[in-house]
């Protein structure tokens, strides 16, 4: 299962970022995809990025931008399942996808259960890695119920956080988890 | 969910204010900000480090119509962001000083064509002779500013240094360095600007001191105070970064916005942001001690210069917070320290979490494991025996009559770490296979607040509300940005006015809005601001009980029925308070002596480090934070300051590394700057000890900074202790390991280096 999310890991930011190269069209091209359990139609250049999508097109601005070169993962969401920086994944390749971004992922007024452990643990400090941390924790919750310390510490390993020194991230997905387990 | 009023609501985990916000993703930073008919903003800056501008060219394959230029002719005031000496431009008009300083603004509709049309501006140059090191600055190979590159000099003297050395049994000198940090806040930095003849200029961003940037854009703008609105966004991370620097880019916004009659946003790409933006100083320190036999400091002589940048800006005062930290935690009967910030060709380095300490106590804590090791004591004893004790003063002859103790904290660290245990037992493994391990001890302080008289002059001014709900706001200009002011202060004026923290929210900082606290800096906050919070919160108070809307001893209920009824009465309440300067607090600022600080907060670090002679990496395997901070006000927050703090301190010492080229970072990329991922971080042990401060609210002293200035110290004597080479520069990165290790036959051990015994 470890090295299963290493690689993922890898492809995350090479698989995407060997997309770009391919031709532009100069044209906008009308793209359909699920976002959050809804379909949205997006009209964007197929290799415009997809965070510039969600942000500017669809208003989703929860979606961070920190670097713009896959390596902080504050543009982290979950593309099919599939944890990826949306600053690298051109919006061509979401077609048809089904997307989830932190603006998902609570339930009405009932915060997921990451984000309800993050506000306890003080996992979130300036707030701007968090979104992306938060998915990328989900990611690893889904795959990894009950994950070690060393588990924790290599699902986030794309997303940097200046702020908290991570130890109180690491404490917020084990309560997380811990919680996940008691229901 | 209400707390009931006789519960402690200071010292509890109360929940973060905005915290809600930031999980959920809906929490608004400046980028996220639309406004109708907006422009993108970008800048064309200087390739050059030095240099006169000849011309500025623009490519005919561009169509520069769709595009607002803006160039230094059209700012309206004068052109400088004004801090200290305004000495900088806000354009480069005529000069350039610096690579990546503005010169041309440009805005357009569609963000995606600037990138294009900046490399279009061709800035045409004939280049000057720059200088790129502390040395060259010194030694005036040019003169690039003022008359002999010195943007400061002070001096501080102590008793009679010169007749020390007589009296010494060793004399210990060394020369100590540690290189520029980049913040890397994940948020790089922004603002929107938008314009409107008859309201003024309004920016929103991402910042720390409102009333800074409120004053650049008077001067630059040349608009009165009330026509000039300054919002501060929720703000990704700044940590010094955003304290003078989106003066500039509110400038900048500004200007385009003035000029366009359009709202403009300028938000920074990571490149542009790490080339161009301010890092901590890179700093040079000399020491020279007189000891006894018994490890006892005589006196000494301090030596410290960093490295400005090209411009003036806040370097003097970062000066001032390395000087008098210089002498660490220790009695010294006398010292000199002489200090001074000097020119270079580089972007001005500016404010960064610790403000010169970090530089200073780095060369301070390298030395007192030299010293330990020239005497033949231990660190730890070393540090024991020369520890300022109550009634002992400081550097500055201040003198300590806070109930300090740092034996006990001493003693909490080394047996928190296990130091004795460890030290035997890698005793024993170091001599074989490819890990060693050691031991490193940094023992600190760190004063809260402005230095000297500043928070006398910055006169801050503090304010809480009722509302006619019969709830509470309380109006600072202090920021948030991750380190929980919002949630510290409300605490505050909760557990002062006996209501449920709920009860308590916060203005969004809005120099319309709020009076000013001064900037949200120099781990004044929880004290200087949290003791205004609670004057205001009693001021409030007095207005409810005076005219008898509210008895002695209340409920929640009561205190919201009382401010609903004075609302409706007199319209408003609001009660201010503006500091004070304690009594007995006493500052010259000429000859540098009194009372530095109103409070130091004292710490202990130990780091346990392996060093990996295969691949010469150096990794923090454990670490243990003690720390005396007056009073905790909240324990999850507190926590994370003291581990977010160390984290910074690790990357200080072991990872980060700006790659110069004629004065311009070559690696500003989150790709080969490297700061500390999760993979990286030690198991933390946080332990604090509270003895209050007079000084603070509820005995609070600042802790923001603190945990920045022992990290690296303690991590180098640590790796110093594995491998029994001296190491005095950081970062500490494998290949510095792997020169000094294989060329170790020549220096050998340690003291070797050191002065010999006389």
């Amino acid at each position: 299962m470890d090295l299963a999310l290493r690689l993922e890991a890898r492809t995350r930011t090479l698989g995407s970022a060997a997309l770009i190269s391919l031709p532009t069209s100069p044209a906008r091209q009308s793209i359909s995809l699920t976002v959050n359990g809804t379909p949205r139609t997006v009209l964007a250049f197929p290799m415009a990025r997809l965070l510039d999508a969600l942000r500017e097109e669809l208003g989703l601005t929860g979606t961070k931008e920190g670097c713009g070169e896959g390596e902080c993962g504050s543009c982290s969401i979950l593309l099919d399942g599939v944890l990826v920086n949306s600053c690298l994944v051109p919006v061509l390749q979401a077609n048809g996808a089904n997307i989830v971004t932190i603006e998902g992922l609570a339930n009405d007024q009932r915060l997921h259960s990451l984000q309800q452990a993050f506000l306890e643990c003080g996992a979130a400090q300036c707030g701007i890695c968090t979104p992306g941390m938060i998915l990328a924790a989900k990611y690893l919750l889904d795959k990894i119920s009950q994950p070690t310390l060393e588990q924790i510490r290599e699902g986030l390993s794309g997303n940097l956080c200046r702020c908290t020194g991570y130890l109180q991230i690491f404490e917020a997905i084990e309560k997380a988890a811990r919680k996940e387990a008691a229901e | 969910m209400a707390r009931s009023p006789e519960k402690k609501i200071v010292g509890t985990a109360v929940p973060r204010k905005e915290g809600r916000d930031k999980v959920t993703g809906a929490a608004q930073y400046v980028d996220d900000m639309r406004l109708p008919g907006m422009l993108h903003g970008a800048t064309v800056r200087s390739k050059i480090a030095r240099g006169r501008i000849k011309g500025i060219s623009f490519d005919p394959a561009i169509n520069w119509n769709e595009f607002v230029i803006a160039t230094a002719k059209d700012i309206p005031g004068h052109n400088c962001i004004s801090l200290i000496l305004d000495d900088q431009p806000c354009l480069a008009d005529g000069m350039i000083n610096h690579p990546e300083e503005p010169i041309l603004l440009l805005a357009h509709p569609d963000k995606h064509a600037l990138a294009k049309a900046v490399e279009a501006v061709t800035i045409e140059s004939d280049p000057l002779p720059a200088i790129f090191s502390i040395d060259e600055s010194e030694r005036k190979t040019e003169v690039i500013w003022g008359t002999d590159n010195i943007f400061k000099s002070l001096l501080i003297e102590k008793g009679n240094v010169g007749q020390v050395w007589a009296k010494a049994d060793f004399i210990v000198e060394a020369e100590y360095h540690t290189g520029a940090q980049e913040q890397l806040y994940i948020e790089n930095n922004g603002m929107v600007a938008a314009y409107d003849p008859s309201a003024g200029i309004t920016v929103w961003g991402s910042l720390q001191c409102p009333y800074y940037v409120h004053k650049a854009l008077m001067k630059l703008c040349g608009l009165p105070e009330e026509k000039v609105r300054v919002v501060q966004m929720e703000t990704g991370g700044a940590f010094g970064g955003k304290e003078e620097y989106p003066s500039m880019i509110a400038g900048h916004a500004a200007i385009l916005a003035m000029k366009s009659r359009r709202p403009v946003k300028i938000v920074y790409g990571r490149l542009e942001d790490m080339a161009a933006t301010t890092k901590r100083h890179p700093s040079r320190t000399r020491h020279r001690s007189a000891v006894d036999k018994n490890g006892k400091i005589l006196g000494g002589e301090i030596d410290l210069t960093i490295d400005g940048g090209a411009y003036a800006t806040l370097s003097s005062v970062v000066l001032s917070r390395a000087t008098i930290h210089a002498g660490g935690p220790y009695f010294w009967p006398c010292v000199r320290v002489r200090s001074k910030a000097v020119a270079t060709s580089a972007p001005p380095h500016g404010a960064f979490r610790g403000f010169g300490a970090p530089q200073s106590l780095f060369a301070m804590e390298r030395h007192m494991d030299r010293i330990a090791g020239v005497v033949g004591l231990l660190p730890d004893e070393i540090r024991r025996r020369n520890f300022l004790r109550p009634g002992q003063t400081t550097i500055t002859e201040q003198e300590i009559r806070e109930p300090i103790d740092l034996p006990k904290l001493l003693d909490k660290a080394l047996v928190h770490s296990g130091y004795y245990e460890k030290k035997a037992r890698f005793a024993q493994t170091n001599n074989s296979g490819s890990i060693r391990r050691g031991m490193g001890i940094a023992s600190f302080l760190h004063g809260a607040g402005f230095t000297g008289s500043g928070e006398r002059y910055l006169s801050s001014l503090v304010g809480i509300e009722g509302t006619a709900d019969g709830n509470v706001r309380v109006l600072v200009s202090s920021a948030e940005f991750g380190q929980g002011t919002n949630t510290v202060l409300c605490q505050i004026a909760a557990e002062a006015l006996r209501i449920p923290y709920e009860s308590v929210s916060i203005a969004q900082p809005d120099t319309t809005v709020v009076p000013n606290s001064g900037p949200t800096v120099a781990s004044r906050t929880a004290m200087v601001i949290g003791t205004l919070v609670r004057s205001a919160a009693i001021g409030l108070l007095q207005s409810l009980q005076v005219p008898d809307l509210l008895p002695e001893n209340y409920t929640p209920e009561q205190f919201a029925e009382a401010c609903h009824k004075h609302i409706t009465q007199n319209g408003v309440l609001r009660s201010l308070a503006r500091y004070e300067s304690p009594e007995g607090i006493y500052w010259d600022d000429a000859k540098y002596k009194g009372e530095a600080y109103a409070a130091f907060a004292w710490a202990v670090y130990v780091a346990d480090v392996s060093v990996d002679l295969s691949t010469y990496a150096a990794k923090v395997e454990d670490f243990v934070a003690v720390q005396e901070i007056g009073k905790m006000i909240h324990p999850i927050l507190a926590k994370g300051q003291i581990i977010g703090g160390v984290a910074q301190g690790i990357g200080f010492a072991l990872y980060e590394k700006v790659l110069w080229q004629n004065g311009r970072m070559l690696n500003g990329q989150m790709t080969n700057y490297i700061m500390p991922a999760s993979c990286d971080l030690p198991p933390i042990h946080v332990i604090f000890e509270e003895l209050g401060n007079r000084h603070g609210a509820y005995g609070a002293k600042g802790i923001g900074e603190l945990p920045m200035d022992g990290p690296a110290p303690a991590i180098v004597n640590a790796v110093v202790d594995a491998l029994g080479l001296p190491f005095d520069s950081i970062p500490l990165l494998p290949e510095d390991i792997l020169e000094a290790w294989t060329s170790r036959s020549a220096s050998r051990r340690e003291p070797a280096r050191s002065g010999a015994p006389r």
